[in-house]
Parts: C-alpha cells; structure tokens; sequence
C-alpha cells in the first residue's frame, strides 16, 4: 500500500493549523475545543502510523516544498522522512496525545486554557517538525518553536515564582543553543552552499570549520537534551511545570536528542570512521579513528550523567524533581547506548548497544512520561508535592498506586517492564566495551530503584495521615491517560522483540546506512 | 584585511554576548547578551551572501552588475523574527519575576536551588 507524499507535511500542518484555530473555538465552547485539540491530535497520530507502516515497508519518502519533484540548484525545502525520523514522531505523538487527554481534568480549574493548548499544539508541530525535516534552517526554525511554546507552557503557572524562574533558565538555555545551531549553519553554509542535510553530508569534508561546526551543534543539542553539564535547568523545568506539561517536555528533550543523532551519523556519518590523528606513543604508533574519540567523549558524558542523577534524585524531597533527575539518569543510558555504538562503529554489539540506546528513547518516554502523570495526580488530589508532607495514600487511589508501581519498574529496569528490554541490551554491549561501563550502569539502576521504593513508601504506604481522609481517586480522563501509557509499558515489558524487529531495528539501520539518506536526494536529481 | 572587518566584528559581538551572560548578575543585561549573540550571528550570515560591489537582489528592476546572495538574507529575516519573539517573551519573564522576587539580582532568584 503507498500513500501519498502529501501526508508528510500535513502531519505538521494539522497541529499548526489547529493551534491557530483552538482560540477561536474556546470562544464557542470549552468542552468542544478540549474535544477538537484532542481530536486534532488524535487524528495526527493515526496519520503518523500510517506513514510508518507505508516508511517501513518502502523505504525513506521526501516531500519538496513548492515543486513537483527534486530538481536542480536544490534551494527548496524538503522533508526526508526515514525510519528514524518516524521513531521519533510517533513517541512525540503519543506524549502529546497522553497529554491533553490528561490536561481535560488535571487543568479544568485554570484560567486561560486557550492560550494553553494552543501553545501544547505549538510544542507538537515544533517537535514533529524537527523530526521529519531534512533541512538544517528549517531544523533551527522547529527548535525555535518548540522552545519559545515549551517556555510559554513552564510558566503557565505565573502565580508561582518557582516557575518563572525556572521558565527563565530554560529560555536563555534555549536561546543560546539555538543561536548556536544557527551559526554552524552559518558556518557550513557558507562552505557548501547548500542547507539541505543530505547535500551537505555528501559533500562535508571535515576540515577546520566543520570541526567547529560539529562542535556547537553538539554542545547545544546535547545541552537541550540534558547531559550534565549542562543539565541545570532540566530538573527545574520539569519541576515547575504543569505535569501535563512534563510529559511533552520530555518528548522536547527528545528531539533535540534525535538532532545529536542527525548529526553525528547522517551530517557527518562519512567522517565517522575518518583517522583523525597518528599518535606516536611511547615507541607505538596509535592511528586515532573520529568515531572512537566522540564515542568515548560521548560514554564519559553518559556515565557521569547516569551518576550525577541518580546521587542527585536520592537527596530529593520534591517528587517532581526526584523524577525529572530520574529523567537525567534515563537521558545518560541513552547516551550510553548511542556512544558505545559510535566508538564500536562497525562490531556486532556495536550495533546491539545502538538498539538498545533507540530502544530506550521511547521506553523512557513513557516511563518518565508516567511518574510524572502519577506525580500531577498525588498533586491534583492532595495540592502536595513535598514527599515529607505525603502517606498512606493507597487507601485512597488505588489505582495511581498500580499505575505507580508499573512505573517504578520499568524505570529500574526489572524485568516484566519495558525499562529491561532496552537496559539488557545495553548491559550487555557495554559490557564487551569494559565491564566496568556495565557495572557502573547496572548499580545506578539498582540505586534508582532504592530511590523510587523509598518514594513509593513514603508516598503511598505508612499510617493514614487525618488531612488526606477525604482524599478520592483522581478524574476518569486522568485514569485512562495512565492507563494508556501504562498497558503500552506492560505490553512492550512482555512483547519487546516486536518493538525491536518492527520499529528499533530499521531506526538503527536508517542512523547507520547514512549513504541510503543522501542517495535519496542525491540520487534523485 | 579590510574585507576580513566584519568576521572579527562578528566574533566580537559574539564574545562580548557570551561574556554579559556569563559574568553579569543583572536579568535584563543577560537579555542584552543574549541579543549581542543574535546579532553577531545575524551580522555573519549576511557578510556571508555579501560580494564586494554586489548590488541588493532585485531582479526586477536590476540595472545589471552582480548582486548579493539572496539566501542569507532571507536567513536573516527569519532569524531576526524568532529573535524579536525570544526577546518578548524573555522580557516578559523578566517582569514577572521582578514582582515575584523584587530584584533582578541572579543571586537573589534561587527558589529553586538545592
């Protein structure tokens, strides 16, 4: 079955066009515009697995703007879509999803919800369109989107000082990596003359200006991502936030991931396995390979972001900011999946360690994604995030416990959950790097298990405090968001090779076959 | 030589940018820093398109010569927009935290230090 290429943008277009419409329609209604985002929404994710399955079985499709087909000098914009890039879009589709079926209840008390969802469909065109864009201006206009929406939505709670502070962070954080992002855009523009990504990677030769390209991309992609040191404003930004915010910050992080991957193995996928250096050593000659120097750079970032939170999430008596250093940690196995795989480029639990690292990206999605709903919910019921101030709330909401503990696993990492799926496949490709990469990441899990057990007993067990009698079982729309999240984490828990065979393995085929991207374009001149 | 002004006008901008972020304490002066950086890239793409003696790119009503590249100007405006936004919203920020706190003193806004 193929479909046609117009699907392509549309699946921008829609939440585009349905955030410049929600303010008119919260005008007639506010329950009609709650159905119509969640409709809008609803309906992009169907068009995304569409073009996943057409993707997956077809191969990579591209739309070019304003022209029948591609055709020389390439100044237009395009959309490349590969299985990658659609990996991404459907976990973006399905937090922003989770998302709004869960702000229905969880915001109902707030002023201003127009403005609101307008600015969620904002953040899901944003990411969605640095996801499926195959140009590098076009790539910096999304990131400029995502950030200046996901900055709105931080401070939604204006009345707090605490988020405007941390909205602040995240702004002047956003800023710089993305004026950086514009001048090695600038600075590879000026080159190649080209901004198309594929053109570019068939024709970047990794000289002096490349270096320092490559270098500011990475360091404010990774810095919108979270890696430490650059992850200050993480916890405060997903602290601060409205839970049903923290779920689509999450995707937001991820998308700036999905831009260190873009760069590394399709911008410069060719210089990867370039010598850099004849280092003579002590009598030996080293030859220093690209890709062994920015793996290993990458797996040191990894391990002491793993470290620096997990030992930051132990002393937390926030619970939003226990999970969003959680969320650090889970950041730091990705990035030690996808460094393994760079420095091991070629070997076979190279590649597995790469599976694992994409595999993880959507396990954590959801697994973070779902703490974080069961954080709004403890909050929606009993105004509380301070865990000092919480108890024995099982008696009361049974079920957010259940979909508690779903979460605490999967996050750990044990076994009938998602979280070891992708975690084994990391272990156990680090481990053939050096077992003491294995053995840093498997204590750290462990350690964030002891973090959460210790949340899930302060929280829900312990005698029943006075001022939580009255406590009920948060609204139907919260519940069924959870749930939805929470049975694709059982399902994935017990069903992991389809997600690997379906979804994980041709993403890791698509990083690493960069020359099929550019052939795409290249070749269809 | 001459021809070379503009870059370390460009590198300029933008270190003095990167400094006002980094060493000063006042909200509104890292806002400042913040557009110096805008403005050191913005300076760059648009000395990027430039060749010397080129005419704007209008082809309309071109009275011929060769003419600047018309694709880093276009950059430019773009970039200029998303920059005008940037600043808006960070100065609206900066307002509200100006009635939450009282100071614009970085020292003083760490609610969320721990």
């Amino acid at each position: 079955m193929s479909i046609p290429d117009y699907i392509i943008p549309l699946v921008v277009a829609l939440p585009l066009l349905g955030a410049f419409l929600t303010p008119l329609i919260s005008r007639v209604n506010d329950k009609l515009r709650n159905i119509f985002v969640i409709l809008i929404l609803g309906v992009n994710m169907a068009l995304i697995l569409l073009l996943a399955s057409n993707i997956l079985t077809e191969g990579i499709m591209i739309y070019v703007f304003g022209a029948q087909n591609l055709n020389l000098p390439l100044v237009r914009i395009l959309f490349e879509v590969d299985a990658m890039s659609i990996f991404m879009a459907i976990i973006s589709s399905i937090l922003a999803f989770v998302a709004v079926l869960y702000s229905w209840a969880f915001m109902k008390e707030n002023t201003g919800l127009d403005k609101y969802y307008t600015l969620i469909l904002l953040m899901t065109a944003g990411m969605l369109g640095m996801e499926l864009t195959g140009d590098m201006f076009n790539f910096f206009v999304f990131l400029e989107i995502l950030s200046i929406a996901s900055c709105a939505l931080i401070a939604f709670w204006t009345h707090k000082g605490e988020s405007v502070e941390a909205a602040f962070k995240y702004i002047t954080i956003s800023a710089i990596g993305a004026l950086f992002v514009l001048f090695a855009v600038a600075l590879l523009y000026g080159q190649y003359n080209a901004l198309n990504i594929a053109t570019l990677a068939n024709l970047i030769q990794y000289n002096f200006l490349d270096k320092i390209a490559l270098a500011l991309l990475i360091v404010a992609l990774a810095m919108k991502a979270g890696i430490v040191p650059l992850h200050m404003w993480l916890p405060d930004s997903y602290g601060s936030a409205p839970s049903s915010v923290s779920i689509i910050l999450v995707g937001a992080t991820q998308a700036s991931l999905y831009g260190v991957f873009r760069v590394c193995f399709t911008l410069y996928g060719s210089s990867l396995s370039t010598i850099t250096r004849q280092l003579d050593l002590f009598g030996r000659s080293l030859t220093l390979y690209m890709n062994s120097i920015l793996g290993l750079i990458i797996i040191l970032l990894a391990i002491i972001t793993i470290i620096i939170g997990v030992l930051m999430a132990l002393i937390q008596i926030d619970f939003k900011r226990l999970i969003a250093y959680a969320a650090v940690a889970e950041i730091g196995y990705m990035f030690l999946g996808i460094g393994t795989g760079i420095a091991a480029l070629g070997t076979t639990y190279g590649r597995t360690a790469l599976e694992g690292g994409i595999f993880h990206i959507i396990n954590d999605a959801l697994d973070v994604g779902l703490l974080f709903l069961v954080a709004g919910a403890i909050y929606y019921a009993t105004r509380e995030f301070s865990l000092n101030r919480m108890g024995g709330l099982a008696r009361n909401m049974k079920i957010t416990a259940v979909f508690f503990i779903i979460g605490l696993l999967a996050v750990a990492g044990m076994p009938p959950m998602n979280g070891f799926a992708s975690k084994l496949l990391i272990y156990e490709s680090t481990y053939q790097l050096s077992p003491i990469l294995a053995i840093i990441a498997i204590l750290c899990s462990i350690l964030l298990l002891a973090v959460f057990v210790k949340v899930f007993y302060s929280a829900f067990m312990g005698p029943a405090i006075p001022k939580f009698k009255d406590v009920k079982e948060v609204p139907k729309s919260m519940l069924f968001a959870m749930g939805i999240i929470a049975s694709i984490i059982v399902i994935f828990g017990i069903f992991p090779e389809i997600v690997l065979n379906n979804l994980v393995e041709p993403a890791a085929s698509a990083l690493i076959g960069y020359e099929n991207y550019i052939a795409q374009v290249i070749g269809g001149i | 030589m001459i021809y070379n002004i503009p870059y370390i006008a460009v590198a300029a901008l933008v270190l003095l940018g990167l400094y006002a972020l980094v060493f000063k304490r006042n909200l509104i002066k890292m806002v400042i820093g913040i557009t110096l950086i805008e403005s050191g890239v913005n300076l760059f793409l648009i000395t990027l398109g430039y060749r010397t003696g080129s005419i704007a790119p209008i082809y309309t009503s071109s009275p011929g010569g060769i003419m600047s590249f018309p694709v880093p100007q276009a950059l430019t405006l773009t970039s200029i927009v998303i920059g005008v936004a940037v600043l808006a919203l960070m100065l609206s920020l900066v307002i509200h935290i100006y009635r939450h706190y009282g100071s614009l003193d970085v020292r003083e806004i760490r609610r969320l230090k721990e």
